[in-house]
């Protein structure tokens, strides 16, 4: 299964969850914000919301700026 | 010594002048940007010194091929300093939406900066976008201090909508020239019930002091400090400027004569 990562193609081995992403990305218990497709992903549905063939995954964080 | 006494009658001047956003307080009227600093040690120092409760954030994608670097978050605590997202790099209203909702996420909390630029070359505001993106935020429960053009009608028009705080640029964002339009900020000042920032185009530690003599509620920078050549000594400089312009403001200034008026009395001259 392909999904767009923060703008680059990138291949995912079988079902897999938003948390399961975040996990395999060593980003979990980060404070990070995922959308999916344009909708937010709450912190609450990570487990829940399965991704799929094509879905446009952002995943942004605080950074330093003005 | 006498700076320890210094710091001390700071600190309780202070203790008494606070100014509240949103229904939070905060004493320090001093608001810094956390970007364009060589390193995230530098970054830290730098709010340290200049004692701001209040930092500007951007939200940006995580590096994801190496998500193992250091974060912002790992060097100055939210929990400590209130994380102030912003929408910089946005040129429209739904760009400046996505990415503070975005932010609400990440952060968990609705105060945000909204800023929506309208051209690369002066970073002046966009304010039919932002009084777009202003209106949404709103409905969508944010607490929303937006950076404005010094223009008070368009500052009016934000805080009737119900702008937490208005913050017109001094000067164009990073430029450093100070404050170019002292009028329009005075205007801004007398017609507005909510607080009163002045957001970019401070260069030095006079700026900082003119925009708080002018009665300016605070003043929000980052260039001025991070790329001074000594970041940390102008951070603590513009602490101090902005504490000055402060205590000068509520003071009041003494009248400006046209002739020389001596100080010391004529009366009993040998």
């Amino acid at each position: 299964m392909q999904i767009i990562l923060n703008g680059e193609p990138r291949d995912l081995k079988g079902a897999l969850s938003v948390e399961g992403l975040l996990s395999q990305l060593g980003l979990e218990g980060r404070k990070v914000a995922v959308e999916r497709n344009l909708e937010i992903v709450p912190h609450s549905a990570y487990q829940d919301v399965m991704l799929e063939e094509g879905d446009r995954i952002e995943i942004v964080h605080f950074v330093g700026g003005g | 010594m006498a700076e320890a006494a210094l710091s001390g009658a700071n600190s309780a001047g202070q203790a008494e002048d606070s100014f509240q956003v949103a229904g939070r307080r905060f004493t320090s009227r001093l608001i810094v940007g956390t970007g364009k600093y060589k390193d995230f040690d530098e970054t830290a120092a730098a709010i340290e010194a200049s004692g701001a409760e209040i930092v500007t954030v951007a939200v940006r994608r995580v590096n994801v091929s190496d998500p193992n670097q250091p974060m912002l978050m790992d060097y100055v605590d939210p929990k400590k300093i209130t994380y102030l997202p912003n929408t910089a790099g946005c040129f429209t209203g739904q760009d400046a939406v996505r990415t503070l909702r975005l932010a609400r996420e990440a952060g968990g909390w609705n105060l945000v900066k909204l800023e929506v630029l309208g051209d690369q070359k002066t970073l002046y505001p966009d304010m039919a976008e932002t009084l777009t993106a202003a209106e949404m935020l709103l409905k969508d429960g944010f607490d929303v201090m937006v950076y404005c053009s010094d223009d008070p009608i368009m500052a009016k028009k934000l805080e009737d909508m119900g702008c937490c705080a208005i913050m017109p640029l001094a000067a164009p964002i990073g430029s450093g020239l100070g404050i170019q339009n002292p009028v329009n900020i005075r205007l801004i000042i007398e017609q507005s019930k909510v607080p009163v920032l002045v957001d970019a185009g401070v260069g030095t530690a006079s700026d900082a002091a003119i925009a708080m003599e002018l009665g300016c509620d605070g003043v929000l920078m980052n260039t001025a400090i991070a790329e001074a050549k000594d970041p940390i000594r102008m951070a603590r400089a513009m602490k101090y400027a902005v504490q000055a312009g402060r205590d000068a403001y509520l003071a009041g200034r003494m009248p400006r004569k046209k002739y020389a008026d001596p100080s010391s009395p004529l009366a009993g001259l040998i």
